[in-house]
């Protein structure tokens, strides 16, 4: 096999797996630039795959190709539903915000398994969908050879991850809102001073997080997958927590972090396509994201700095 | 994490159990939303564990991991740090006991302890690398360890199908008998519920916790990294041991859990396609027990009646069992976000006060 081929497929399929991270980090980025930590993640991307899969099963005969963007939007909206419990405990009731997201993360996991068994009589996951998004081609650019299938044959949600990245980078570094996000993310109290509303500033940030990372759930469910069960999303949220790191809390190091890590499952599936797991034992495929993560954590972590406020309750009575 | 902890000390009992019975009914809410009955649901799960002998036996099986994973979340809280990867030391632990189950042959007053110490070493090794991440790199140990849990999974399917499972088969072939740690003749007492040995080692694990962080320098050490870091450090103690230390210990429980499921219930090793989800619970059982070794095992106790009871919910009710999830991760959000508990707690305080008065 042509090896410009075999790297167009690489490129190709990273693009297809870093989407969802793109989207999650993105959405951890917000919470944890205003200082609450979302290691919900995970729990606001399986109910967005789920929501995502469910609303696209309910509209798929009527609307067709337009379900899988109604099962979309609605994901979103869901996931920041669904994170407000998560600001709720953090910022009203100065929780514990490692623990509070972890429950968060177990009730995702049981309430959608749950609801899929009560909507589809007891089956553990959804129907295949018949309508998902479809592939787009870039008119011109898709017939350069290589590069097109590479880079300009993408699902939609694809295109939006590299847009949203630009606009939170704009929001974030550009906009009076980015500069009070980050101002009680770094120092709450000079914050408060100077009239900002920490608490509001919190809330806010906390379900933008939870709809941006919904987003990049339903992707998986909305493309990949084609349906939702248990171990659609299975680990993922946390990749994307470690993609925030290792870019350094910034959208731009994110998306390149959340295109590293999908390096790593693109070639999951390419060593799959190639029959490579002759040679290798396909459960070590499939360790391959988790351990990378980790040595990147433990290779890099201490020289990324965190917002200094990260995982700090605003209490307005502390000095 | 000091947070949860102090918890415990001030209203140490009432947030519990306010946090317990919030997460019912979030659970009562959800099954009416589903178009269940929760009053009948939630009896056929009190049925279903005290209905028969082999039932009520098979809830202290139910109970005797929980245990284990609980005092393994504990043991790190109390060092300050949160060990979400009990359900990869658990893993190890079972892969441990497989391995030494079924490829050694001695005498059973040596075999049996021996895998239940593979288990234990196992999972002391596998937590500590969490520790060692947290310690010399300063690496998040809750991102690691979740990692961790799904590295164990798939190593436990590599090194069953490399050499423990026959062709076309999912599971191991059956432990040698020598290594196994059922009681016999207390199964026989229960309708043949697979009772084991590890009921007994989990409570021994709960008084050699207490020993161990309230009896012995060490101990001391590891409670007061876990209160203040700093001043330990200034104190003259070395912080980072400890937290490799603490990871080490909490992961040896999960461990001995994960191998006594092997020795003492199933005496094989299938292939996983989920996490057992132990060391799931092990973490709502850590919080609502206050992570004390006493508290531990009461939140077991009724941790266990919760997910084993979950099977006659399905059966009694036709609620999915997945039902009890919500109910648990609703429980561990109570207990995290305790200021809401407070405020169901306070009437029944002033209440009390206005009566002694």
């Amino acid at each position: 096999m042509d090896w410009g081929v075999i790297l167009s497929n690489l490129v190709h399929d990273t693009i297809v797996f870093s989407t969802a991270l793109i989207f999650a980090s993105l959405g951890g980025l917000y919470s944890e630039r205003s200082g609450v930590v979302n290691i919900a993640l995970e729990g606001m991307m399986i109910i967005g795959a789920f929501t995502g899969a469910v609303i696209t099963y309910a509209f798929q005969d009527s609307m067709g190709a337009v379900a899988p963007w109604i099962g979309f939007i609605l994901a979103g909206i869901a996931g920041s539903i669904f994170a407000l419990p998560h600001a709720v405990a953090s910022v009203t009731f100065k929780a514990d915000q490692t623990v509070s997201g972890v429950a968060l993360n177990f009730l995702a996991a049981g309430l959608s398994v749950y609801l899929t068994k009560i909507i589809f009589n007891g089956a553990g996951q959804t129907t295949t969908l018949s309508s998902v998004f479809s592939k787009w081609e870039i008119p011109l650019l898709h017939d350069i050879p290589y590069l097109g299938h590479a880079i300009f044959e993408a699902y939609p949600t694809s295109y939006l991850a590299f847009i949203a990245v630009f606009l939170t980078w704009y929001l974030i570094f550009k906009t009076p809102f980015g500069l009070r996000l980050r101002a009680v993310g770094e120092h709450p109290r000079a914050a408060d001073t100077v009239g900002i509303n920490v608490k509001k500033m919190r809330y806010t940030a906390v379900m933008i997080s939870g709809a941006l990372a919904a987003l990049g759930g339903a992707t998986i469910s909305l493309t990949t997958t084609s349906n939702f069960s248990h171990n659609t999303v299975s680990g993922q949220g946390f990749i994307a927590i470690a993609a925030l790191i290792f870019g350094k809390w910034h959208p731009a190091g994110a998306m390149g972090a959340a295109l590293f890590f999908g390096v790593a499952q693109a070639i999951k599936s390419l060593v799959q396509i190639f029959g490579l797991t002759k040679y290798i034992p396909t459960e070590f495929i499939f360790m391959l994201p988790y351990v990378l993560t980790i040595l990147v954590m433990a290779g890099l972590v201490g020289r990324s700095s965190a917002p200094a406020a990260l995982g700090k309750p605003y209490d307005t009575g502390s000095r | 994490m000091n947070k949860v902890i102090a918890v415990f000390t001030k209203e140490s009992f009432l947030v519990p159990v306010v946090a317990i019975i919030l997460g019912l009914l979030t659970g009562a809410i959800a099954m009416l939303a589903g178009g269940f009955n929760p009053i009948q649901a939630y009896m056929a799960l009190i049925e279903k564990v005290f209905g028969s002998a082999y039932n009520f036996g098979e809830t202290i099986r139910q109970i005797t991991p929980l245990i284990f994973t609980g005092l393994a979340v504990a043991f790190a809280f109390r060092t300050g740090l949160f060990n979400i990867g009990a359900e990869g030391q658990f893993i190890v632990g079972m892969v441990a006991a497989t391995t030494v189950g079924i490829t050694l042959d001695l005498p059973a007053y040596i075999h049996a302890p021996l895998a239940v110490i593979a288990g234990a070493v196992a999972g002391g090794l596998w937590g500590s690398i969490a520790g060692y991440l947290k310690a010399a790199r300063g690496v998040n140990e809750v991102i690691t360890s979740i990692m961790l849990n799904w590295v164990a999974l798939y190593l436990a399917n590599w090194v069953m199908n490399a050499f423990f499972i026959p062709v076309g088969q999912q599971r191991s072939e059956t432990i040698k008998e020598s290594s196994m740690i059922t009681i016999s003749w207390l199964s026989q007492m229960f309708d043949s519920a697979r009772l084991h040995w590890g009921t007994l080692l989990a409570v021994l694990a709960a008084i050699f916790f207490y020993v161990i962080l309230w009896k012995t320098k060490s101990g001391y050490e590891l409670r007061a990294v876990g209160l203040n870091p700093h001043a330990s450090e200034y104190a003259g103690m070395n912080v980072n041991r400890n937290v490799v230390k603490a990871m080490f210990i909490g992961g040896m429980f999960a461990g001995i859990g994960g191998a006594c499921e092997i020795l003492g219930v199933f005496h094989y090793q299938a292939i996983m396609t989920a996490q057992p989800g132990y060391g799931f619970d092990g973490i709502a059982v850590a919080l609502i027990g206050g992570n004390t070794p006493f508290g531990v095992v009461l939140a077991a106790i009724l941790f266990g009646i919760l997910t084993f009871g979950a099977a006659g919910m399905k059966f009694g009710a036709g609620v999915p069992v997945e039902l009890i999830r919500v109910v648990i991760a609703s429980v561990i959000f109570f207990v995290a976000a305790h200021g809401i508990v407070k405020i169901f707690v306070k009437p029944i305080l002033k209440k009390k006060k206005e009566g002694g008065n």
